[in-house]
C-alpha cells in the first residue's frame, strides 16, 4: 500500500476539514496578536489608528491566509516546496538587485500594494524544502556526507543572500532552524558537534578580526556587541536602546504600571517601542506578570506544535512542523534576549505583537502549513 | 516514493525522540528568559523605576520675583516690569524653512525688525528643537503687541509672552549706587562654591555691580520649583507639581530719591562726585556721581556703540567717583593736621604762626597759596583763609604718625564697609606706610606736603564727608546705605566717640563756621544766609599738576587758562546746622579749579535740598545771589514728583 494511498484514503475531505482544524491553536495565536493589538494601541497613546488598526486588518488577513492553506492537502504543498524555495531564491536575490532600502539594509521589496521581506518568506520555504527533502531521501543516508551536504546548501545559499542585505537575525534564524530540521531528520550527531565547533571558532575569530584588515562583519553589528557587552559606556548612543529598555521592563515591577500608564514608552524614551521593542511596553505596563503570561502563551503555542509533530506520522508534516516551530521559538527567544540585555540588537521582531506585515503574515503562513498537515495527517 | 510502514514507523520515532529532544532545548531557553523577566522585574524592579522616574520628571526652576529697592521714603529706585516678548515656535510655524522664513518677515511687518534680526532669529530657530520657543523680540509695547494679537492667523507659531525684567524708573540717579543686573556669565558661576542652581537658568539676570550685586543674596530670593513630565526630546508633557518660590527681599536704601536726584541735577555735565550724610546716624542721603548714565541700557543688552561712548568719555561716567574716585583732599584735610596738633596739646585756639606766604624748611621754600602771606594766623585764621604756613609750621610740631593717627581716626584710609563696587581706600599715609610702598624713608617735605593734603594723601568723597560728619558729630558715625531689609530696619549702633576734648572739636567747627561766616573766610561766597541752618565748611582746591619753580617765579599760571586735564580739582567739605549739625556734605569737582568757587555752591546746595525737604528757599541765599540762584535752580532738570520726567541726558 502507497505511502499516498494511505493517506488519501483517511484524510478528511470537504467542509469537514474544519473540523479538523487545531482551533485552539488558532485561538492562542490571536490572543497573542490582542495583547499585541492592546499594546500597539497603548503606546500610541490611546488612538487605534496609528498601529494597532493596520494591525489589525493584517492579523485578518493573515488568518484567511491560514485558513485557506489548512485546508488544502498538506501533499499539495510538498509538491510546491520546491517552486516556493525558488522563488523565495528569486526574491532574494531581487533585493539585492531592486531593494528598498530601509533601517539601513536593503530588505523590502516593494510589489505595488505592499512591501514584502524575501527573507521573511525564506524563513517558512527553507523549512518546506528541507522537509521535503527529507521525506525524499532514503532514511539510509542521511548521514551520509554527499546527502548532507545537499540540504547545506540549501541553507547556506539563502543565508548568503540575506547576510549581504545585512540582516545578522535572519541569516542567524535560517541557520539554526534549518540546522533543527536536519537535526530531528536524524542527521548524526557528529555533524551537529563538528559545526558547533566551527561557530565557536568563528565567532573567537570574528570577535579576534576586529580592528583588523580582514575584519568580518560591520561596523556597527561590532558596535552592537560592544553595546550589548557594556550598555551603560555608550548611554545616550548605541547603548541607549538597551538601557531603556531595561528600565522599562524593571520599572514595571511586579504588576506593573497599568495599562496606558507607561511612561517609558509614552514619553518615547524607548525606541522602536511598537517594533521589535515592544515587549518593554508589555513589561512596564503589565508588570512581570503580564510579561510571563505572554511567555507561558508562546511556550504553550510551542508545545502544542511539538505535540502535533509527534503525533504526526508522516515525516514531511512531521519536518515541517518542527521546522515552524523552531523558527517561532527563535523569533520570540532572540527578541526576548535582545530587549532584555541578554543578547545584541539584531533586529528581530516579537511573532504576532511587533508591528509589521511581512512577519505577521509568514508567521501566520505558516502556521497555516502546521494546520494542514495537522488536518492532512495519517490516521 | 514508496516506503513500508515499518520504515516509517522507525523513522518516526527517531524525529519523535529528537523533537522532544529539541523541546528541552526550547524549555531551557524559555525558563532563562522567564528568569530573566523575574530579575528585571522583581529582584531589580525598585532600582529601574527610580531610572524611569529620573528619565520622566524634570524639575524645573522658577524664577523668583527680584527685591525691589526703594529710597528712604519709600519711592521705588529698581523694580520689575512685564515684559512683553514675542516668540515663535518652530514646528507650529511651518514644515520648511521657506514657510518659517516667510512668517518671520510678515512678522518684521508688524514690528520693527532689521534684517540682521531676522537672520540671528532664523539661526536660533534652527539650532533648538522645533518645539522650543526662540525669543524674536522683547520689550514691546502695547501697541506692538495687540498688531500681533491681530494679525495672529497670519502668524502661525507665533506667540506673545510675558516674563518679568528688572527696570530702573530713576534711570540716572541711581546708575552708580544700586547699579544694575546682567546676564550671568561663566565667571560669576565660577566664582562660587556651590551656585545657586537659579544662575544656570538662561537668561537669569544677577546684580553686576552696586547694591544690586553686593545685596544679590537677599534680592534675588529662592527658586521655586515645578516638576514636570518630559519624553525623550525634552518636550514638556504637562506640569505634575508646583512648589512657589520665595521673592527676594525688598530693600530700602538711606538715600532720599529726591535729594540724590536733585544734587545728580545740580552736578549738571562736572566729572564730579557729592555725598550727603546723616551726621547723626550715618544715613548716606545722597551719593551722587556725575556724569551717570542709564542702568536700564545694560539690562536691555547695551549695544556696542553706546558702550564705546561711556567707555570713551573723559569725564569716566561708568565710575562711581564717590567711592572709587581717589583725591588729594587739599586744604579740606587741614582739619585733620589741627585736631592732631590739638588734641597732643601741641598748639591750642591762640597759637601763633607768622605767615609771610612761605616757609623755609629743610632749605626748601614751602609757599602759602597767598604769595604775599597772612600775616599773624591763629587756628581760626588758618582755617577760614585757609594759611598753609600755619600747617607746615604745625605739622612739624606733631609728625606724620600723629597726623596719620588722626586721619584714620575720621576715616581716612579705610574701606568703607558699603554694598557698593571697587570701593577705594584712599591713601593715609605714614612712615611705615611709606616704607612699605617705596622702600624710602619718610623725609620732613612728606609731612608739610601731607599736612595740606597735598602729597601721597588720597581721599574719596565719601571719606570727606565721613570726616565732615565725624567733626560735626564728635563721634566715629559710619556711613550706612541700607535702612531696612524687608521692613525691618537694619539697627544702627550709636557711633563711639572721638575721643577728642569737647573744647578743642569746637575749636575746629568754630573756625569751619568762619570759613562759611567769617568777614575773609574762603567758603563766604557759599554760606547760607538764614541764621537756622548756617554752614560750617571747608573748602579745597587741589594740585594735579607739578608747578616748576620758573612757572613760580614768572606767576602761576591761572585755572581756567589750563586745559582742563590739568586743572586743579575743587572740593569742599561741610556741615549744618552750625548750631546743632544734622547733615554732612562732600564735593568733589575733578578739574573744578577751585573748592570755594565751584565746589562750596554745590555743597551749599545739597545741604540746603536736605534740610529743607524741598527745592531750597531764595531766602536761605545771601541777598547779592539771590537772582542768579533763581536762575540757576529753575533751570535745574529736576524730576517731577511722580518721578517720571526722564533725568536731564548726561551722555
Amino acid at each position: 500500500m502507497s505511502f499516498l494511498e494511505y493517506r488519501l484514503k483517511l484524510a478528511p475531505t470537504g467542509v469537514s476539514k474544519v473540523f479538523y482544524i487545531n482551533w485552539a491553536l488558532i485561538l492562542l495565536l490571536t490572543a497573542i496578536a490582542a495583547i499585541g493589538w492592546l499594546m500597539l494601541y497603548s503606546i500610541a497613546g490611546g488612538n487605534i489608528d496609528t498601529w494597532a488598526l493596520p494591525q489589525i486588518k493584517r492579523f485578518v488577513l493573515g488568518m484567511v491566509i491560514l485558513l485557506s492553506v489548512a485546508v488544502v492537502p498538506i501533499w499539495f504543498w510538498r509538491s510546491m516546496s520546491g517552486l516556493a524555495y525558488g522563488v523565495a531564491m528569486i526574491l532574494l536575490l531581487l533585493v539585492e538587485f531592486f531593494g528598498t532600502v530601509g533601517m539601513g539594509a536593503q530588505r523590502w521589496i516593494d510589489i505595488g500594494f505592499m512591501r514584502i521581506q524575501p527573507s521573511e518568506l525564506m524563513k517558512v520555504t527553507l523549512v518546506m524544502m528541507l522537509a521535503t527533502y527529507y521525506d525524499w531521501l532514503d532514511d539510509k543516508k542521511v548521514s551520509r556526507p554527499l546527502w548532507v551536504i545537499i540540504p547545506v546548501v540549501l541553507i547556506v545559499a539563502p543565508t548568503i543572500l540575506v547576510l549581504m542585505q545585512p540582516n545578522l537575525g535572519t541569516s542567524v534564524m535560517l541557520i539554526v532552524a534549518g540546522g533543527a530540521v536536519m537535526f530531528a531528520a536524524g542527521v548524526s550527531y557528529w555533524y551537529f558537534a563538528g559545526v558547533i565547533a566551527l561557530v565557536g571558532g568563528t565567532i573567537f575569530a570574528v570577535i579576534f578580526s576586529e580592528g583588523k584588515s580582514w575584519q568580518l562583519l560591520h561596523d556597527y553589528q561590532y558596535k552592537r556587541i560592544h553595546t550589548f557587552l557594556d550598555p551603560a559606556a555608550d548611554p545616550l548612543g548605541a547603548g541607549y536602546n538597551i538601557i531603556q529598555a531595561k528600565i522599562a521592563l524593571g520599572s514595571g515591577g511586579w504588576a506593573g504600571k497599568g495599562f496606558m500608564q507607561g511612561t517609558q514608552s509614552r514619553l518615547n524614551f524607548l525606541p522602536e517601542k511598537h517594533t521589535d521593542f515592544i515587549f518593554t511596553t508589555l513589561g512596564e505596563e503589565f508588570g512581570f506578570v503580564g510579561a510571563i503570561s505572554l511567555l507561558a502563551l508562546y511556550t504553550l503555542v510551542l508545545v502544542m506544535c511539538i505535540y502535533a509533530a509527534v503525533q504526526n506520522k508522516d515525516r514531511f508534516s512531521q519536518l515541517l512542523i518542527i521546522g515552524v516551530a523552531v523558527n517561532f521559538f527563535l523569533y520570540i527567544a532572540v527578541n526576548l534576549s535582545m530587549v532584555m540585555g541578554m543578547a545584541p540588537v539584531v533586529g528581530v521582531p516579537l511573532p504576532l505583537l511587533s508591528y509589521g506585515g511581512s512577519a505577521t503574515l509568514v508567521i501566520l503562513l505558516a502556521f497555516g502549513l502546521v494546520q494542514s498537515a495537522i488536518v492532512h495527517r495519517p490516521r | 516514493m514508496r516506503r513500508t510502514p515499518r520504515d516509517t514507523e522507525v523513522t518516526a520515532r527517531r524525529v519523535t525522540r529528537r523533537a522532544l529532544l529539541m523541546g528541552a532545548g526550547m524549555s531551557v531557553m524559555v525558563a532563562a528568559l522567564g528568569a530573566r523577566m523575574r530579575f528585571l522585574g522583581v529582584e531589580q524592579a525598585d532600582e529601574f523605576r527610580l531610572l524611569a522616574e529620573e528619565n520622566r520628571i524634570n524639575i524645573r526652576l522658577i524664577p523668583p520675583a527680584r527685591g525691589l529697592i526703594q529710597d528712604r521714603n519709600g519711592k521705588l529706585i529698581a523694580g520689575n516690569e512685564q515684559n512683553y516678548r514675542v516668540v515663535i515656535t518652530r514646528e507650529d510655524a511651518g514644515k520648511t524653512d521657506q514657510e518659517v522664513e516667510s512668517v518671520l518677515n510678515r512678522l518684521s511687518h508688524v514690528i520693527p525688525m532689521t534684517q540682521e534680526d531676522l537672520a540671528s532669529t532664523m539661526k536660533d530657530i534652527k539650532r533648538n528643537s522645533p518645539f522650543v520657543p526662540i525669543i524674536v523680540a522683547e520689550r514691546l509695547d502695547w501697541n506692538e503687541l495687540s498688531h500681533i494679537s491681530i494679525n495672529s492667523p497670519a502668524l502661525p507659531g507665533v506667540a506673545p509672552e510675558v516674563g518679568l525684567s528688572r527696570n530702573y524708573p530713576r534711570d540716572f540717579d541711581f546708575a552708580h549706587v544700586v547699579g544694575y543686573v546682567g546676564p550671568v556669565s561663566d565667571k560669576d558661576i565660577e566664582a562660587q562654591e556651590s551656585p545657586d542652581p537659579l544662575l544656570r537658568i538662561p537668561k537669569f539676570q544677577i546684580g553686576k555691580i552696586g547694591v544690586e550685586r553686593w545685596m544679590e543674596d537677599t534680592l534675588r530670593g529662592s527658586a521655586g520649583t515645578k516638576r514636570i513630565e518630559v519624553n525623550a526630546v525634552g518636550r514638556v508633557m504637562r506640569e505634575l507639581s508646583r512648589e512657589e518660590g520665595q521673592k527676594g527681599k525688598d530693600i530700602r536704601l538711606t538715600i532720599d530719591a529726591d535729594v540724590q536726584n536733585f544734587v545728580q541735577a545740580r552736578l549738571g555735565d562736572e566729572s564730579a562726585a557729592c555725598v550727603v550724610m546723616d551726621v547723626t546716624n550715618g544715613d548716606i542721603i545722597a551719593a551722587v556721581s556725575s556724569p551717570s548714565f542709564d542702568p536700564n541700557l545694560f539690562v536691555r543688552g547695551i549695544s556696542q556703540k553706546d558702550y564705546s561712548a561711556l567707555t570713551e568719555h573723559d569725564h569716566r561716567p561708568l565710575a562711581n567717583k564717590v567711592v572709587q574716585g581717589a583725591y588729594p583732599p587739599g586744604s579740606t584735610f587741614k582739619m585733620v593736621t589741627a585736631l592732631a596738633a590739638l588734641a597732643d596739646g601741641l598748639i591750642d585756639e591762640n597759637s601763633i604762626v607768622r605767615c609771610p606766604g612761605y616757609a623755609e624748611i629743610g632749605g626748601r621754600r614751602f609757599y602759602c597759596w597767598k604769595h604775599a602771606g597772612h600775616g599773624t594766623v591763629n587756628l581760626k585764621r588758618s582755617l577760614a583763609e585757609s594759611c598753609d604756613v600755619f600747617y607746615y609750621d604745625t605739622c612739624q610740631k606733631v609728625g606724620i604718625d600723629k597726623i596719620a593717627e588722626m586721619g584714620r581716626k575720621l576715616g581716612f584710609g579705610a574701606r568703607a564697609d558699603l554694598p557698593m563696587s571697587a570701593i577705594s581706600e584712599g591713601v593715609m599715609p605714614d612712615k611705615a606706610w611709606k616704607q612699605a610702598r617705596y622702600k624710602k624713608d619718610w623725609v620732613i617735605g612728606d609731612t608739610i606736603n601731607a599736612s595740606i593734603g597735598q602729597g601721597y594723601v588720597l581721599a574719596t568723597p565719601l571719606q570727606l564727608a565721613v570726616m565732615a560728619a565725624r567733626i560735626a558729630s564728635g563721634t566715629q558715625v559710619a556711613p550706612r546705605i541700607i535702612q531696612s531689609i524687608n521692613d525691618q530696619p537694619v539697627p544702627v549702633e550709636p557711633a563711639p566717640s572721638l575721643g577728642i576734648e569737647g573744647s578743642k572739636l569746637r575749636a575746629v567747627q568754630m573756625a569751619m563756621f568762619e570759613v562759611m561766616n567769617g568777614a575773609h573766610g574762603t567758603g563766604k561766597g557759599a554760606r547760607i544766609e538764614d541764621a537756622s541752618m548756617q554752614m560750617c565748611g571747608k573748602s579745597g582746591t587741589a594740585q594735579v599738576r607739578n608747578i616748576s619753580t620758573a612757572e613760580r617765579d614768572s606767576g602761576v599760571i591761572g585755572n581756567d587758562r589750563l586745559p582742563w586735564k590739568q586743572r586743579d580739582h575743587a572740593l569742599f567739605v561741610a556741615f549744618a546746622p552750625a548750631d546743632n549739625p544734622k547733615y554732612a556734605v562732600s564735593v568733589v569737582v575733578e578739574h573744578g579749579s577751585s573748592g570755594s568757587g565751584t565746589a562750596g555752591p554745590i555743597a551749599r546746595d545739597a545741604l540746603l535740598r536736605a534740610l529743607t525737604g524741598g527745592i531750597p528757599p531764595l531766602s536761605a541765599y545771601p541777598a547779592s545771589q539771590r537772582g542768579r540762584m533763581e536762575t540757576l535752580l529753575n533751570e535745574l532738570k529736576l524730576r517731577l514728583p511722580d518721578g517720571s520726567t526722564p533725568a536731564p541726558s548726561k551722555v
